[in-house]
């Protein structure tokens, strides 16, 4: 039985809503003690790529629109790219900062993908708000890992990166397949 | 002066280090029972979000509403992934008393 489009979107926001727990709870001990178990150093990557198959199993059945079947191929390969390089760092095969424009590519072109496909205005409905909401949040947060790159010893730049995520969430988790765009205050939507 | 000698910097790192650590570990714990009472707020909030009787709903409408998944996620994080960061800090503070 195939779940209905806000029933995936929900499922992606309860990744991303542990993701940022993850990333959130590294950054509170530090690395070198979030590194001490191998399971954990790897749990991020592990997840990152996991969710990448499920993206390309989500872009098997997004057949009914080329955009949607372009889109989600390209956050299917982006986060598959992105859980590579995480996963190479992790394993220490990888250890300069610089790898982190490979996840900042990966956001920026996700967050293309999200404003490129979503062919209604933002006042259309709910999800069409949603979607320039993301793609715009991603464009923009596609800086801090970037800035990461640049200056590996600044928090703050981890710290956006986390909460990145959360924030991801609670915009997924507010999607409906038909709703109007504030819920029961009935702005914007048909 | 030999620096093998001189140790008043690490004293000073170690009075920073026991006035941070209990926050790092606090900090951690309260993070999935905060998220747990966000889901149960939302819940509470916006009642018609958890299905509990309704015609031709499926398993899906049952099991996958965002506040049971906020719930959920809160309790994955308490249960696998705190209190293994907690024991490594706790571990770390009596491997390493001056950090």
């Amino acid at each position: 039985m195939i779940p209905r489009a806000e029933t995936a979107h929900w499922i992606a926001a309860s990744i991303a809503l542990f993701f940022g727990l993850v990333l959130i709870s590294e950054l509170i001990v530090g690395r070198e003690v979030f590194y001490r178990r191998k399971w954990r150093a790897y749990l991020f990557p592990s997840l990152v790529i996991v969710s990448s198959v499920g993206l390309w199993v989500i872009t098997i059945f997004s057949t009914f629109s080329t955009m949607h079947l372009l889109a989600h191929s390209i956050w299917a390969q982006a986060a598959l790219v992105a859980g590579a390089v995480e996963l190479a760092l992790a394993r220490g095969k990888i250890r300069r900062a610089a790898w982190s424009l490979v996840p900042a590519f990966a956001l920026l072109v996700s967050g293309i993908a999200f404003l490129v496909h979503e062919q209604n205005p933002w006042l259309y409905s709910r999800s069409a708000f949603l979607h320039h909401a993301i793609g715009w949040m991603l464009v923009v947060v596609s800086l801090f890992p970037l800035m990461h790159a640049v200056q590996p010893r600044r928090l703050a730049w981890r710290t956006g990166y986390a909460l990145t995520f959360v924030l991801l969430a609670v915009l997924l988790f507010a999607d409906r397949d038909a709703a109007p765009i504030f819920g029961r205050f009935g702005l914007g939507g048909p | 002066m030999s620096s093998d000698i001189a140790t008043s910097v690490p004293r000073d790192e170690a009075r920073q280090g026991t006035a941070r650590r209990p926050w790092r570990a606090l900090a951690v714990q309260l993070l999935g029972p905060l998220t747990i009472v966000a889901g149960v707020v939302w819940g509470v909030a916006q009642p018609y979000r958890i299905v509990l009787d309704r015609p031709g709903a499926n398993l899906y409408d049952y099991l996958f509403q965002p506040p049971l998944l906020v719930i959920l996620v809160g309790v994955v994080f308490t249960f696998l992934v705190a209190p293994g960061l907690v024991d490594d800090l706790g571990a770390e503070e009596n491997r390493d008393p001056a950090r």
